[in-house]
């Protein structure tokens, strides 16, 4: 019955897709079977695991049904810095064929491991993402993810080929060049952070290249919140369906959940990365449909399983069926990452809402930068926004307007005053990867 | 009869007009006027050139956002009060002026003062009627040359 499905639906569903559309009693027993292996692989291998099962007085015999899960102790950001480097690993090494590390803005990094059967099982996810987003066979797919030590490089290229799709690993940067191939080479579809493709839609106009004119149908979006306004922005402005995926290291890399044809929430792969979402303050499990932390226990994973993990990303899980036909589980899209949140003068603050902010004023969402600063002891928030044709006036009173208007919506929205600066385009740093919202200079030279 | 201005936005700091012009001096464009307004913060560079389409095209290339308005250029008697009778004038045809500035070239006795109204069209009619002159492109490029 799966295989007329990819061949009767419209455009035929990737074989690879058939665990998309298993139906749930299916699902919940192989993610039983394999949350009790992880489980009895990870207590048998990582020792930091089988103390807090240990304090506990569990063992893996503990694993009846998946609500079980909610008895099995967290894993946190801080356990990998904690055991840097392989601490967590459950493999030996010399079954581990590839490590990934992530930046991570202080200290150590993020160390990841992977076995053989991992990097297929992240070559599988990743070919779903792309079937999800319409993505086949004859497709030419330029990944600009950086290659190295982030994963979303390897991660998207292994993906495109199990796919079938042509993919040019062109990594991130060089962004004259990134167009000269697009048009050169007929790319149908292109994956790289949200941010990194507005500033090559920004450069494609300065040379004089008009996106919407050349073969480029889908993008794949990922590794960074971004806001509907912004895409809405990127499809207009490059004449394609953008789609936001997403991922993280420390599960996988990309290919933990994709965005299908709807566009509504973006579909977990429960069958290799089983998700809950907890009360982030009490760590209590949370209904369906209500908001919270999106926890993650990675399934299948040889290397370096992950048991609930807090990926401190801030959702909701939908259960109703999605119109694409996918029985998966959907989240809604990130809005906001703990990670990102900063606090001034006691408030809670998201870049999302700056951008929320600025996109209601302008339409389209400008580049921006949020510097936090402390003068005397007290702590100041600017918002550098760079000036569009959209805004831009001969007029002193029509800017001093804009200034006037963008600082009001930010201070409506957050109730703390900000000093909006409006400076030349291209004045703030474009990243070839994640874009760098927040300079926080409270902690220099003080 | 009406001119093209290019609108440059730049912040206010030291430096900040010297690459633009630069990068137009560079194609070999000659700049007839300019003028800059300016807050704390920014500032307005309005420029009115020779080839304003191509100088257009290079600021843009470079990264710039140039704005293109229309602005009226008006023969103005250098002496008190000349320029009073022009505004009585615009006032009395309930014309808004947005802002102006003075023409670096004088010709005569007569100076020339650049407008941008609200409505163009109706103030260059409103000035021909009154009998004062206003300059066009070719004009005011050839005050330029002189």
């Amino acid at each position: 019955m799966l295989t007329e499905l990819w061949n009767d639906a419209e455009g035929g569903f990737h074989p690879a897709s058939a665990p998309d559309f298993l139906p749930a009693t299916a699902l919940k027993e192989v993610q039983l079977r394999r949350l009790r292996a992880v489980v009895a692989r990870a207590y048998k291998n990582v020792a930091l695991f089988r103390t807090r099962m240990e304090e506990r007085r569990l063992t893996p015999d503990a694993i009846h049904s998946l609500a079980d899960i909610q008895r099995l102790p967290f894993t946190v950001k801080t356990d990998l810095r904690d055991t840097y480097p392989f601490g967590l690993f459950a493999s030996p090494m010399s079954d581990v064929v590839r490590l990934h590390a992530s930046s991570g803005t202080t200290g150590k990094p993020i160390v990841v491991a992977y076995t053989r059967e991992d990097i297929e099982v992240w070559a599988e996810v990743m070919a779903r993402t792309f079937a999800a987003c319409g993505l086949h066979r004859g497709d030419i797919l330029q990944n600009a993810f950086g290659y190295g030590l982030f994963t979303g490089g390897l991660g998207a290229h292994y993906g495109g080929e199990a796919l079938g799709a042509t993919v040019i690993p062109i990594s991130g940067g060089n962004t004259d060049r990134q167009i000269m191939l697009i048009r050169d080479f007929g790319v149908s579809a292109l994956c790289c952070t949200p941010s990194y493709f507005t500033h090559m839609i920004e450069r494609a106009r300065e040379l004089g290249v008009d996106l919407r004119d050349l073969p480029l149908r889908v993008g794949i979006f990922g590794a960074e919140p971004w806001t509907d306004g912004m895409r809405r922005h990127i499809e207009t402005e490059a004449g394609i369906k953008a789609y936001d995926i997403y991922g993280l290291s420390e599960i996988i890399g990309p290919g933990v959940a994709s965005e299908c044809s709807a566009q509504e929430g973006l579909h977990l792969f429960e069958d290799h990365f089983y998700p809950e979402i907890i009360d982030p303050e009490t760590g209590e499990a949370l209904p369906d449909g209500q908001e919270g932390e999106l926890v993650l226990t990675t399934l299948s994973k040889k290397a370096m399983p992950m048991i609930r993990y807090r990926t401190r990303d801030i959702t909701s899980l939908i259960t109703e069926p999605c119109t694409c036909g996918r029985t998966l589980r959907r989240m809604r899209r990130i809005g906001r990452r703990s990670d990102d949140m900063f606090i001034i003068r006691g408030v809670n603050v998201f870049p999302s809402q700056v951008e929320a902010a600025l996109l209601a004023v302008e339409g389209t969402l400008p580049h921006y930068q949020i510097i936090l600063t402390r003068d005397q002891g007290l702590d100041r928030m600017a918002v550098e926004v760079e000036v569009t044709p959209e805004v831009f006036s001969d007029r002193i009173g029509a800017l001093e307007n804009v200034r006037t208007r963008l600082a009001q919506a930010i201070e409506h929205i957050l109730g703390i005053r900000v000093e909006l600066r409006l400076v030349e385009p291209r004045s703030i740093a474009r990243s070839e990867g994640k874009a760098k919202r927040v300079i926080d200079r409270r902690n220099e030279g003080g | 009869m009406k001119l093209q201005q290019l609108s440059l936005f730049l912040e206010n700091r030291p430096g900040r007009l010297d690459a633009p012009l630069e990068a137009i001096a560079a194609e070999g464009i000659n700049i007839l006027t300019l003028s800059l307004a300016d807050t704390a913060q920014f500032g307005i560079l309005r420029l009115i050139v020779r080839e304003w389409d191509k100088a257009k095209r290079v600021l843009e290339q470079a990264g710039w956002v140039v704005n293109l308005t229309e602005v009226v250029a008006v023969d103005v008697l250098d002496r008190p009060g000349g320029l009073a009778t022009v505004l009585k004038i615009l006032d009395g045809a309930g014309l808004n002026i947005e802002y102006m500035y003075a023409y670096s070239l004088r010709r005569g006795d007569k100076a020339i003062l650049i407008f941008r109204f609200e409505d163009p069209d109706r103030a260059i009619q409103v000035l021909l009627d009154q009998g004062l002159h206003v300059v066009d492109g070719d004009e005011l490029m050839s005050v330029a040359a002189a």
